[in-house]
Order: structure tokens, then sequence, then C-alpha cells
């Protein structure tokens, strides 16, 4: 973990403001009522860019690296999404996954499943663990916008 | 050896895929039905004009009913067919085949093991991506930094404004990613390097020891006067083998060394010459195992044991550590064999001496006498269970007895209807 993305994770008052977002954007964002996002991610330079990326697309981004707590910060920020990563220092991403959908509130909340493993066992494991969503690194940029918006465009339906 | 005496079984054989009466053929080759069915329970030697006359009838050559196709090729004829996928009209034709183009099938057969070999190493190759934390670690490395450059390079690369603060802290995360990128996939390529310079990846590593056996005829005069140690033996071992397979030499060589010292040649070539093939004789008189004696048995020249012997050894899960092939004997090359050899029937039955006539289902039925033993590998202690291993000594008898029980090679060439034991479909549509 380096120290640039460290000072970036809690973005709260931080000292590089968010990018600046295109008319039409904020006011969709304005209808949707804030599109919040919780990222769980040990890379701080994968963390960088989708924060940007999402930010700009309208996403509140909520970003942590430690796998550990990650099950009680989902659960107090009430996001409208996740993105996971399979491998984390503390606590795996499946299991994260496990445990969130073992609570009764968490069955529905879309997550998106970051791996650099992209091979079929690993894909059968996080979809049994309720992963709604899988994608291999290295992505880019447009397969991580397409597989949030989709997410959110089907949590908003069911 | 007991080859001609099979002659009959094949004749019948032939006979049987054709779908002739016995009294049709007899009429045709000018004997009495009565005749024909002694020779083709093998109690009457058949040679000469009535062979050919007979051949002539069912459409092969003589030599083929006199010696058969060698049965390790028809086995590997039809575990290709098999695996090919697509259907093989002349299943039933193998042995023709096989008999009339040797060479071809030679080639066939091998290329069949090869794809085998190859498959096995594609298998563990991509086991090792999943089961090697180390390798696993250091892929996901390199493919993190590589999502991590393609994401922070493509936002530079947008068209449009970006504003100084973020282009310059993109600029930085893409340098330091570019130099971590360089270092883990350097590290990732010296790691796969490290692992193969010690084998050239020929074959499976059982399989090329067992080929440097089959050279030496599973025997080393040389390692049991005494003249060369382990260490001599293992220095003058190919140096094409890899890493794995020499240990593999190793072990089966430290094991042979013990055997023959426990049953040294001069003295057991003399006890088999007054006494014959008596194995739990031969253990008390010299004072050791039955393993020891059926191991060592297998392994004597022919002509010190006055017959050939064939020889597998296998483990608790019933996988062969060892073989030593025997004429008309097919064993599978991978995966699993007859659960009805009396090797498993001894494993499940641990110390039990167990004799078995048994006569492998295929297109030359032929006889065996099989002798098998499971001991503990090593000395079980309190408080851990004993793991045993099973030996079993295959002896050709030729003639196939009243009691011989039906054994296999492996399920999906194996033609036996009706088998309790069966795991799988057979790829063989008729009973032979």
């Amino acid at each position: 973990m380096g120290n640039s993305g460290a000072n970036l994770r809690r973005n709260k008052g931080d000292s590089v403001s968010a990018p600046a977002r295109p008319e039409a954007v904020r006011r969709e964002e304005e209808l949707r009522m804030g599109r919040h996002v919780v990222l769980i991610e040990d890379e701080p330079n994968i963390t960088e860019a989708i924060r940007f990326l999402l930010t700009r697309d309208g996403w509140d981004v909520d970003a942590h690296a430690e796998g550990s707590a990650a099950v009680e910060l989902i659960r107090q920020a009430g996001p409208d999404l996740v993105i996971l990563d399979l491998m984390l220092p503390g606590k795996s991403g499946l299991e994260i996954v496990r445990e969130l959908r073992a609570h009764p509130d968490m069955q529905a909340l879309p997550v998106l499943m970051l791996t650099a493993r992209g091979q079929l066992r690993d894909r059968e494991m996080a979809e049994k663990a309720g992963v709604t969503r899988f994608m291999t690194k290295p992505f880019s940029n447009a397969e991580v916008l397409t597989a949030v918006r989709d997410l959110h465009a089907q949590a908003g339906q069911g | 050896m007991a080859r001609d005496t099979l002659t009959g079984s094949r004749i019948r054989e032939r006979r049987l895929i054709l779908g002739l009466r016995q009294a049709e053929l007899a009429r045709q080759a000018g004997i009495s039905a009565s005749y024909l069915n002694l020779i083709e329970h093998n109690r009457r030697r058949i040679g000469g004009k009535l062979l050919v006359d007979i051949a002539a009838v069912l459409g092969v050559e003589p030599s083929m009913l006199s010696e058969g196709a060698e049965a390790a090729l028809i086995s590997t004829l039809r575990e290709a067919a098999a695996d090919s996928g697509v259907p093989v009209a002349e299943l039933d034709r193998v042995d023709e085949f096989a008999g009339r183009f040797p060479g071809w099938a030679e080639v066939l057969a091998a290329c069949h093991r090869r794809i085998a070999t190859l498959e096995q190493m594609v298998e563990t190759l991509s086991d090792r991506l999943t089961h090697d934390p180390n390798l696993a670690a250091s892929v996901h490395e390199v493919l993190s930094t590589a999502a991590a450059i393609r994401s922070t390079a493509s936002i530079l690369a947008e068209p449009g404004e970006l504003e100084p603060q973020w282009r310059d802290r993109f600029h930085k995360n893409l340098n330091e990613d570019s130099l971590r990128l360089a270092e883990s996939s350097r590290a990732l390529v010296s790691f796969l390097d490290e692992r193969d310079t010690d084998s050239p990846r020929r074959g499976m590593p059982q399989e090329e020891a067992e080929d440097y056996f089959q050279s030496q005829g599973f025997h080393f005069p040389a390692l049991e006067d005494g003249q060369l140690g382990i260490a001599d033996m293992m220095a003058e071992v190919p140096v094409e083998l890899s890493a794995a397979a020499r240990s593999l030499v190793q072990v089966a060589l430290e094991q042979y060394l013990s055997d023959a010292r426990a049953l040294p040649m001069e003295p057991l070539a003399a006890e088999i010459a007054s006494e014959g093939i008596d194995p739990v004789g031969l253990a008390r008189r010299f004072g050791c195992g039955l393993p020891a004696v059926l191991r060592r048995l297998a392994v004597l020249p022919e002509a010190v044991l006055g017959r050939e012997a064939g020889l597998v050894i296998c483990d608790a899960s019933g996988t062969l550590l060892f073989r030593k092939p025997v004429t008309g004997f097919a064993m599978p090359r991978f995966g699993a064999s007859c659960p009805l050899w009396p090797l498993y029937t001894a494993l499940v039955h641990p110390h039990v001496p167990v004799r078995r006539h048994v006569v492998q289902q295929g297109r030359n039925a032929a006889a065996f006498e099989c002798m098998a033993v499971a001991w503990p590998q090593e000395q079980p202690d309190f408080g851990s269970d004993p793991v045993y291993r099973a030996v079993m000594l295959i002896l050709p008898s030729g003639q196939a007895t009243q009691d011989a029980q039906p054994v296999g090679a492996s399920c999906r060439i194996c033609p036996r209807r009706g088998c309790p034991a069966r795991r799988e479909p057979s790829i063989l549509k008729e009973q032979f």
C-alpha cells in the first residue's frame, strides 16, 4: 500500500478536489438522489483510478484497502453498490461476500468482484458465494463503468 | 512363450465377430464341427494347412491367428479410438489393423501415448496456477499492476481537460506502477525459468522412470554383486531424465538393492531350479517378507526364473507406482486399472497372500497366474494409521483354468457385460 492512496481513502475533506462533473451528469444525479459505492481494493492506484472514474460518473466513492473490517463498514454505509477485490489483506473477498449475504438486509446489494485470477473455478466459487458480477484484471475503464451502470440499473428495477 | 496355445481362442473370437456359425466354419475348412470346437477351446493344437485354410475363411493372415497382435498395442489403439471422440466404424477390426499394418499401428499408438502425456502435463501446469501460492501471488501482482496502469493511462489519454492536480497525480502513479510492473514481471519470469531448467519435460516422471527400467531390462547385475553403489548407478542414468524421474529411479533402485540383498542371486537361482516358483517357500527359506519375494521374482532375468513375469505395485489409493509389463497383460497407461485385479483384493486384505488365476478380457483372452500381497510401507506406530502398498506378480499361464476369474485392463476398453465392478461404460459394442 503506497502513501499516495492512503490520504485519498476517506475522501471527505481531501486536499485534491473531485473532478468537475459535466452539467448533464449533475442534473441526473440530483434526480437520482446520489449514488453511493463502497470500494474495497488494496491496490492504491487502482482505487484512485476507479474513484476518479466513478466520481465523474456521479457516484460517491468510499474506499478502503483492508478486508477485516469491510463487512461492518459496508453495513454502516448502506451503499447502492459494492466493488470488491478477491485477494485482500485481512479477509478475502469471498469471505466478505459470504458474510454480507448472511445478513437479511444485504441480500439484494449488487456486488462487483475484481480479481487477477480469471479461472473458471474462482468464478464458480464467487458466484456461489453471492457475487453479482465478476471482472478480471486487467479490465478497461469502459468495462468498469458499464458493469457499474448495469448493476445499478438492475438493482433499481428489482 | 504361451502364445501358440491361444490360437483356438483367436479363431473363436474372429468367427464370432464375423457372425459365422461353428458348423459353417468347420464345413468350409473341411473338418468336423466337434473337432473345430476342440480347437477353439485350445484342446487341440493347430498349424500347417488347416491353420491356413481357417485363416482364409476368416479373411485374416494365418500369423494373426497363431501370434495375435500385441495385446498392449491393441489396447492402446482402443484407448486412442475412445479418446478421439469420433465414432470409429471399424473398432471390431482393430487387431486386423494392427496385424496388417504393424508399423502404422505403432505410429498411431505412439501418437496417442504422446497426446495423453501432454494432456497430463497441461493439467499439471494449469493446476499449478491454482495450487502454487507463490505463482498465484506473482501473477496477481503482475495483473493488478497492469490493471492500475491500464485504468490510469486511459484516463490520461481521454480527450478533454483534466485538472492539473489529477493529471500530476496520475502521472506519478503511472511512473510508480510501471516500475513495479517491470520488477514483478521480471520476478515472474525468473520464477518460471527456475522451475524449468532441471527438466526438459519429455513426459511424466513416472513414464520416464519406467522407460529407463525397461531399457535396462529391469535387471542391474552390477548393483547386485556390489560392483556399483546406488550413487554410481544414478551417475549412469541418462542426463535427459528430469529431476522428478531421477528421484523415482533412485527410490526404485534402493528397493531393488534391498530385495536383492534379502534374496541373493545364486542361492535364489538354485532354489528356483530345484523347487520351482514357490514365493511363500522362498520367503521362509530366506527369512524375508512375501512382498520382497514377489518384487524380486519379477525382476529376475527370464533365464533364471524360467518364464516371463510382470509386476505392478500400487499405493493405498490404487494408483500404480511401478509397472513391469508382461506379454498379453494390458495395463492402462493413465487412469485407474481394473478393480478386479487380485492386486486390489490384496490391498483390502493386508498381509493375506492372494493367489488367483485370471483371464484378461479382450481380443486375446490371455490367462495369468497372479500372486499379490499388501504390506505397510513403514512400521505402523501407535497413534498413526498404517499406509499400505500392494504388489502383484503376474505369470502368464497359457491355458485358462476352470476357476479363472475374468479381469480387464480399464473399463473403457473392456468388453465384459454385466460386470459389477464397472465404473464407466465401455466403448466396445459387442461382447467377444
